[in-house]
């Protein structure tokens, strides 16, 4: 099975029926149109292209229109997105994907673009411990020693140091499905998922 | 958006909360699971605080159980809180009665609360 398109709606906790309280992030997640096949013979791989949400049609590029109007859509989808499928499955365009290709207790994987949180010390940004805070330490939050000296003369690649923290394209695995709501089109994942509320996230098993 | 989320935590709320304040004495039901077996168990002691909202609302119960003091925090709206009595009114002047921690025997009294509300 391939996934789904969503935009993050927020995050609060339900019970199960031992009392137990989950963290979880709602997600409303698709229906989303097939727009496109990609086959073998044409493009080189198998995929298909599918659309979430809607732009007004003075918004929307002719191309998209058009792109659109092949696959019998109202409007241009806001977002289009491709997901690779597996051999033998058969997808056909205009065809709709729901959250019902998900039930509770699947392990999903979710990707986004988590928040941007800028230029970050090592602290924040790999979870040094820094200097202790008081007992006639001197409060500091750098990185320390780069490394060895004379041998190797230089510094390793792959060092943690500052650097831009967030805003990337960030994929949290086996996040489990707690619950699915087909009605309003919600998924219910347990745990947190990258970026904003309201942003766009890709849902796929 | 965020209107989605009160939505679904509406959902979730008890249809009927018994109204209990802090320094009320109160009797929670709550179930417990032995195995396959379920069977209601009571505790019963003074609420010295309540916290959060919505579906996040916790209250805070405290008794003396031979001779040590016990506290334990229920979330309001957990399925397996099956009732909650309200045993006796309180009169208090703190939303949090933390300082009944430190007392105990006749200076951890919380005068009866009569006049209905």
């Amino acid at each position: 099975m391939p996934g789904l398109i969503g935009k993050k709606i927020g995050m609060t906790r339900i019970f199960d029926e031992g009392g137990v309280q989950i963290p979880v992030t709602v997600i409303e997640a698709g229906p989303c149109p097939v727009v496109q096949v990609r086959t073998q013979d044409r493009d080189g791989y198998e995929a298909i292209q599918i659309g979430f949400g809607s732009k007004k049609a003075k918004r929307a590029p002719k191309a998209e229109l058009g792109h659109a109007a092949v696959a019998n859509l109202e409007a241009a989808p806001r977002l289009l997105r491709e997901f690779k499928i597996a051999d033998g499955d058969a997808y056909e365009v205009g065809q709709e994907l729901t959250v019902a290709q998900f039930e509770a207790g699947d392990r999903v994987k979710v990707t986004g673009h988590s928040k941007g949180r800028g230029f970050q010390g090592v602290v924040k940004r790999h979870g040094f411990a820094g200097r202790p805070g008081g007992h006639g330490h001197p409060m500091s939050r750098n990185p320390g020693s780069l490394g060895p000296g004379t041998d190797p003369s230089r510094v390793i690649k792959g060092k943690k140091l500052p650097g831009q923290m967030g805003g990337t394209r960030t994929t949290v695995l086996n996040l489990q499905v707690v619950r699915v709501d087909g009605e309003r089109n919600l998924l219910f994942v347990k745990g947190g998922v990258p970026g904003a509320r309201n942003g766009y996230v890709l849902i796929s098993k | 958006m965020a209107d989605l989320i009160k939505e679904l935590e509406k959902e979730q709320l008890r249809e009927s909360t018994p109204e209990f304040a802090p320094g009320d004495t109160v009797r929670v039901l709550y179930l417990v699971r032995e195995g396959a077996k379920e069977r209601i168990q009571a505790f019963e002691g003074v609420c010295i605080g309540r916290k959060g909202g919505g579906v996040d609302e916790t209250f805070t119960v405290r008794k003396i159980s031979s001779g040590i003091g016990v506290e334990r925090i229920f979330p309001l709206h957990a399925p397996t809180v099956s009732g909650i009595e309200v045993v006796r009114r309180g009169r208090v002047r703190r939303a949090k009665l933390y300082y009944l921690r430190g007392r105990r025997g006749k200076a951890a009294r919380i005068t009866e609360r009569r006049t209905t509300r």
